[in-house]
């Protein structure tokens, strides 16, 4: 178990910068998902944190220690690998021994002939023995203990990786991506399993990937990086509902969230395709950009107007797609309801309700509102 | 991805195959796939078994290069070449010099290819530079080692001179000339198994070595015991058997350098052959010597060929 901080750690190759200043603590025996797409530093934070790569300025702490400079291998941190980087020559038993032989043993006593014959030798080997057994056990992996990783699944090897990191009580598991090599119904599955996993060790777990859902459903907190900035920490609650930037809005959640455009006027009045809102902000006078849910958006009645173009059924709900005349513009919208599809082609209104509205300015932040009693007089709305 | 499913379901499926098509024995279908295979079958008869079975059928007649008529002798050539000493003295030099060039040349070859991997700069500077000596021409490098070994005035006696120490007739003595050529032997083979490990190396996933830096290999011993050495398990096998045949081909420093001698104490079988054969005409007794030669060769290759099978080779 073990606190990470990290101080404004900054990190360029060859010119590129790719980390431009992380600050960020992550709290003892918590699931944080560092998420965001390709590029965006996220596994460069991770190798820096593992100390596979070292950063060009800025310091990394675990438990208030300074660990810049000292090695990986004692940082006592385990990693779970995107390819799981199993030693292909060993089988599954031995691969999960390599920690703790190499922790445990002596450099003469991983001798492959001489070091069985040391006296001390044998005990060890019982408690690795028992250690893996154990091991073995919670995962759910004892029958593939002889196996070599080329005669496992990709989900076994999976749990092999994990059993590797498990086995020497590491201080914090730090995951890249682990489950992106794997089929669509066993990532949901493992996602389930490495949750129940993390409740179960209580272990610090940092966890990398580009798939939102996967941080959503596993976190306790998110943590949102972008073009190597960290832009938004959270719950996974506070993410989805109150993104601080439009690029987070953009990035959580599946489908997409829908972007209008919008205008802020003097008096703090918003106006969206054309209809106010019953809302004001503080913000100057411009042009903005006014977020909604796909599962927030009303069809049959409201001040806006589209054709369905394109329906997609999932059997439990369905999106309908929607194109709103002379704006050029498409939108989504979450039906729970897939009994009353609307036809393809038809004309449907559609509305919203002011709590559901992000809004944002020119430049992507978010912009804080206050909700309206009374209706504005200024522009009727037509429907 | 597995190892033994693979073999397992590429054996099966041609084995059912075969049985389905059985019936239809004498067909069209297997005319035709005799016709496709007709090629290839015909090439390897009389390019590599033709000639194979000819050199066998040559080690029991009495033919002497050029001669109009030979006779069919028996095991007769056998039993001379077992009886004759230079032979054993040539078996033993060449065994010799097979288990001395063979480690030097893997162990060269590997400790050069880790050093030029875990350079930054220069890597293909290094490269062409060790890979030379293998393009190089052999005969004409001997002479270059002729020089350089030369008693009076050699490259090498000369260093030796300079650093206080006595000189040596490397080539004329007898107990050094054969090391002389397992030294030679050594520097042409090192940039051959350079390159072939390199290739094994750069094809090693980082991700293993980072894995094993976490896993607590620290030192870089321990990563090499842990990682590197065994993912070469199939490179090394391949480097070794290819040395080992090499090595037992040895022939053209001997005939530049020592022809077999100071008193036959450099006589290899290649050389052995080549003497009895195009300078003695004895055309049966050096295909008796061929013959014993492709017995070892073929025991070498069986050997890697086991060791395939016994899986040192991973997904």
């Amino acid at each position: 178990m073990a606190q990470i901080e990290l101080s404004t750690i900054r990190k360029s190759f060859d010119g590129t910068d790719v980390l431009k200043g992380i600050d960020f603590r992550i709290e003892d025996g918590e699931f944080i998902s560092l998420v965001g797409p390709s590029g965006c530093g996220k596994s460069t934070l991770l190798r820096i944190i593992a100390g596979l790569e070292p950063q060009n300025s800025g310091q990394v702490r675990i438990d208030g220690r300074p660990v810049d400079g000292i090695r990986p291998s004692a940082r006592n941190l385990a990693m779970v690998f995107q390819s799981y980087a199993l030693y292909p020559h060993l089988s599954t038993f031995d691969n999960i021994a390599v920690p703790l032989r190499m922790r445990r043993l002596s450099a003469i006593e991983r001798l492959p002939l001489l070091g069985p014959l040391l006296p001390g030798r044998r005990a060890k080997e019982h408690g690795i023995r028992a250690d893996i057994a154990a091991i073995a056990e919670q995962l759910d992996i004892a029958p593939l203990l002889r196996r070599k990783p080329g005669q496992l699944s990709g989900g076994q090897r999976q749990r092999v990786a994990v059993g590797r990191a498990m086995v020497r009580e590491p201080l914090a598991f730090l995951f890249d991506e682990p489950l992106s090599n794997l089929d669509a119904k066993l990532r949901v599955h493992m996602r389930a399993e490495l949750a129940e996993l993390h409740r179960r060790l209580k272990t610090t777990f940092v966890y990398v990937t580009h798939d939102q859902a996967e941080a959503m459903t596993m976190s306790s907190r998110i943590a949102v990086m972008m073009g190597g900035e960290l832009i938004q920490v959270g719950t996974p609650a506070e993410i989805y509902n109150d993104p601080g930037d439009i690029r987070v809005a953009e990035f959580i959640g599946s489908p997409k969230i829908n972007i209008l455009p919008g205008r802020v006027w003097k008096d703090g009045g918003i106006d969206v395709l054309g209809s106010a809102l019953r809302l004001a902000c503080g913000a100057t006078a411009g042009e903005c950009r006014v977020g909604v849910r796909p599962e927030r958006i009303d069809l049959g009645a409201g001040p806006f107007s589209g054709n369905v173009v394109h329906l997609e059924n999932l059997g439990a709900e369905a999106f309908v797609h929607l194109a709103i005349e002379g704006a050029g513009l498409r939108l989504i919208a979450r039906l729970a309801d897939v009994r009353h599809l609307p036809a393809m082609g038809s004309h449907l209104a559609f509305g919203f309700a002011s709590d559901a509205v992000q809004v944002f300015d020119s430049i992507g932040k978010r912009i804080p509102l206050k909700v309206e009693q009374a209706e504005r007089v200024r522009e009727p709305a037509h429907v | 991805m597995s190892d033994g499913a693979m073999t397992i379901d590429a054996a099966a499926v041609p084995a059912r195959a075969a049985r389905r098509t059985l019936p239809a024995h004498g067909s069209r279908r297997t005319y035709s796939a005799y016709a496709l295979v007709a090629p290839a079958a015909a090439l390897m008869l009389v390019m590599l078994l033709g000639p194979l079975a000819g050199v066998i059928a040559l080690s029991f007649t009495d033919y002497q290069l050029g001669a109009p008529h030979f006779s069919w002798i028996g095991l007769a050539n056998y039993q001379d070449l077992f009886a004759d000493k230079v032979f054993w003295i040539a078996l033993r030099n060449t065994l010799t010099y097979v288990v001395v060039v063979v480690p030097g040349a893997v162990i060269a070859g590997l400790a050069i290819a880790l050093l030029i991997q875990s350079g930054t700069s220069l890597r293909s500077l290094y490269r062409t530079i060790y890979f030379l000596p293998v393009m190089a021409t052999l005969i004409a490098m001997a002479v270059v080692w002729e020089f350089m070994l030369h008693p009076q005035f050699g490259l090498v006696n000369g260093l030796l001179r300079g650093a206080g120490l006595p000189a040596f007739a490397w080539l004329q003595d007898r107990s050094t000339a054969l090391y002389a050529l397992c030294a030679i032997g050594i520097w042409q083979a090192v940039g051959f198994n350079m390159v072939l490990f390199l290739a094994g190396l750069v094809s090693i996933p980082k991700q293993l070595y980072e894995a094993a830096e976490i896993d607590g290999a620290s030192s870089g011993w321990a990563r090499f015991r842990l990682v590197t050495w065994p993912m070469l398990g199939p490179v090394t096998t391949f480097v070794v058997v290819v040395s080992g045949i090499r090595s037992f081909q040895v022939f053209d420093t001997v005939h530049v350098l020592t022809k077999g001698g100071p008193s036959k104490s450099t006589e290899v079988l290649i050389h052995t052959m080549y003497t009895e054969g195009f300078e003695f005409f004895r055309s049966g007794y050096a295909a008796a010597i061929t013959v014993v030669f492709l017995v070892f060769v073929l025991a070498l290759t069986l050997i890697k060929s086991r060791l395939a099978d016994r899986g040192v080779h991973y997904t």
